[in-house]
């Protein structure tokens, strides 16, 4: 009973926030409906019992990328009107777009019916027994049978961040960076002098 | 507490309705005490770091300064800037002061009192916490105002910077726990050095973790002396410039039940939790809350210490801290702990 409440009002709030993301006028209220329907998607994950991947998506999208986002939106100064011009000249292709998807969707549906394929089971050996913890089954998976696959998808995540890098860094030239060991290093005495002028003399320094 | 109600004849559906709200009950109404009673004590503490006397007016040694406080903003008006965007800005402080509350749900308190003693409690407290920087970031953007604007970027930006290394640091204390439920954490404690020392801080491969952490979260709950976000001196008062009365009340309340629920968690993590700090028969004739309690206390203390004597930090330092310093290191020693458990368990 509270399963279903539960399950109906995460849906029915991720299905509106999706629909105010898109609806909203202001950019930046976009990105926070945006934030809403993550948030339940997190909690239609935890319905369903695969909490690790809710937290998962909780931190990493709402406490990261989605901050990004926000941080993107407030600083650019982005018209919504001027992007919406095209809304009616392009909306059979929206359209059209929709349908393929509510298609797949359908025949997915239809095919799990018919008995879908059993995941998890790529070298015939049996699934991760239900009473482990998901985190453990997760681990299991990650760091035993797809250990190959996992470490390719952290090289590939690595491959772009360095290529962020390169493309983004600059060597300019009459920059002095700060040295902070050298900065530790400096004591009073290098840098001031302490003297006692006798009256009516000055200081040379 | 499910069974207590059960045995007055109620069902289990009610009977687990009823316990739930009465233990979110029983957490939250002594926390807002402790707030309302910790920001008098940091008060106190701070005045008596300048040596002045503090608040001493109201009531017997001015305990009750906070409730008086309180009442105050209570009764003041609640401004909205015109230029506002009316519903985040009232929304901001809301959450900001939910999401404060919120991650009390895993602490555990006691041994088997914990409102939720749920699988992922750690990665439930990392996602709360990286909640937490909405409240700062819409609040900064609803105002329509320069200085609350730019101090939600820093606030955001700090936020961010310093989840990373906490992230990494709480990865060497689940390696070390094998799980990533508290109350499996905080047993994992157990006599964990020599046999009778209770708390991962005495190991010396995580007592830096302990400092790190610590200093981490100063950064993450915007102490002093990482509290950029409100540097009076450049930003008036940061991202809550422009909140008045209750909705500032609110940004006050949240931020110092953040900062208990840093100390908790430094409790928590590293220094045993409920548990007594040396797994002696007596010690346990002391309540685990209290301990707990106290461990809070003396975290708080140390808060409060900085506070009143370290001077603010630059904002590059703080990003270097950040970046420079506290990744690489927290990362080598997530190395070093897998390398020296892989070590101790398996062999070479």
């Amino acid at each position: 009973m509270i399963t279903a409440l539960a399950f109906y009002l995460f849906a029915g709030l991720t299905i509106l926030a999706g629909a105010l993301t898109i609806l909203a006028r202001n950019p930046v209220h976009s990105v926070l409906w945006l934030i809403m329907a993550f948030f339940n998607a997190a909690g239609l994950m935890v319905l369903l019992g695969a909490e690790f991947i809710a937290m998962l998506l909780v931190i990493v999208y709402v406490g990261a990328v989605a901050v990004l986002f926000l941080f993107v939106v407030m600083m650019l100064n982005i018209d919504f009107a001027e992007l919406r011009a095209g809304f009616v000249r392009n909306f059979p292709l929206g359209i059209a777009v929709a349908l393929v998807l509510l298609a797949e969707i359908v025949i997915g549906l239809g095919a799990v019916g018919q008995g879908g394929i059993v995941l998890g089971t790529a070298d015939g050996s049996a699934a991760v027994p239900a009473d482990m913890s998901n985190i453990k089954a997760i681990g299991m998976l990650l760091y035993g049978k797809y250990l190959f696959l996992f470490e390719a998808a952290g090289i590939l995540l690595l491959v772009a961040l360095v290529g962020a890098v390169v493309l983004t860094h600059r060597k300019r030239a009459g920059v002095r960076p700060q040295s902070v060991p050298r900065q530790n290093a400096r004591r009073p005495q290098d840098a001031t002098v302490n003297v006692k002028p006798e009256v009516g003399k000055g200081v040379s320094l | 507490m499910t069974q207590l109600f059960q045995s007055f004849g109620l069902s289990f559906e009610w009977s687990w309705f009823i316990a739930t709200i009465a233990g979110i009950l029983l957490i939250a109404l002594p926390l807002m005490l402790s707030v309302a009673m910790i920001i008098y004590v940091d008060r106190k503490i701070w005045a008596a770091m300048a040596l002045r006397r503090g608040p001493n007016v109201v009531g017997p040694l001015g305990l009750l300064q906070s409730f008086a406080d309180g009442l105050k903003v209570f009764l003041q008006e609640t401004i909205i800037p015109s230029a506002s965007s009316k519903a985040l800005f009232l929304l901001a402080p809301i959450i900001t002061f939910t999401v404060a509350l919120m991650a009390w749900a895993v602490i555990p308190i006691n041994s088997g009192a914990i409102l939720a003693d749920i699988n992922v409690g750690l990665l439930y407290v990392l996602a709360i916490s990286s909640l937490g920087v909405y409240g700062t970031i819409i609040a900064g953007w609803s105002s329509n105002s320069k200085y609350p604007f730019f101090s939600a970027m820093r606030a955001s930006a700090q936020m961010i910077s310093y989840e990373v290394s906490i992230g990494f640091i709480l990865i060497c204390v689940v390696i070390y726990a094998g799980t990533f439920n508290m109350n499996g954490i905080v047993m994992g404690q157990k006599a964990h050095i020599l046999g009778f020392l209770n708390g991962y801080g005495f190991n010396p491969l995580l007592f830096p973790m302990a400092v790190m952490f610590l200093i981490s979260g100063m950064a993450e709950t915007q102490r002093a002396p990482f509290d950029l976000t409100e540097a009076e001196s450049e930003l008036v008062a940061g991202y809550q410039t422009e909140y008045s009365s209750m909705s500032f009340a609110l940004y006050w309340l949240g931020e110092y039940a953040n900062v208990l629920l840093m100390c908790a968690l430094n409790a928590t993590l590293f220094w045993g939790g409920w548990l007594p700090p040396v797994d002696w028969a007596p010690l346990y004739w002391i309540p685990g809350w209290l301990w707990l309690f106290i461990k809070i206390f003396v975290f708080f203390f140390i808060f409060s210490w900085v506070k009143a004597t370290v001077p603010r930090y630059r904002y590059d330092q703080l990003m270097r801290l950040g970046w420079k310093v506290f990744l690489p290191v927290s990362l080598l020693f997530v190395v070093l702990v897998s390398g020296w458990l892989m070590f101790m368990r398996n062999g070479i």
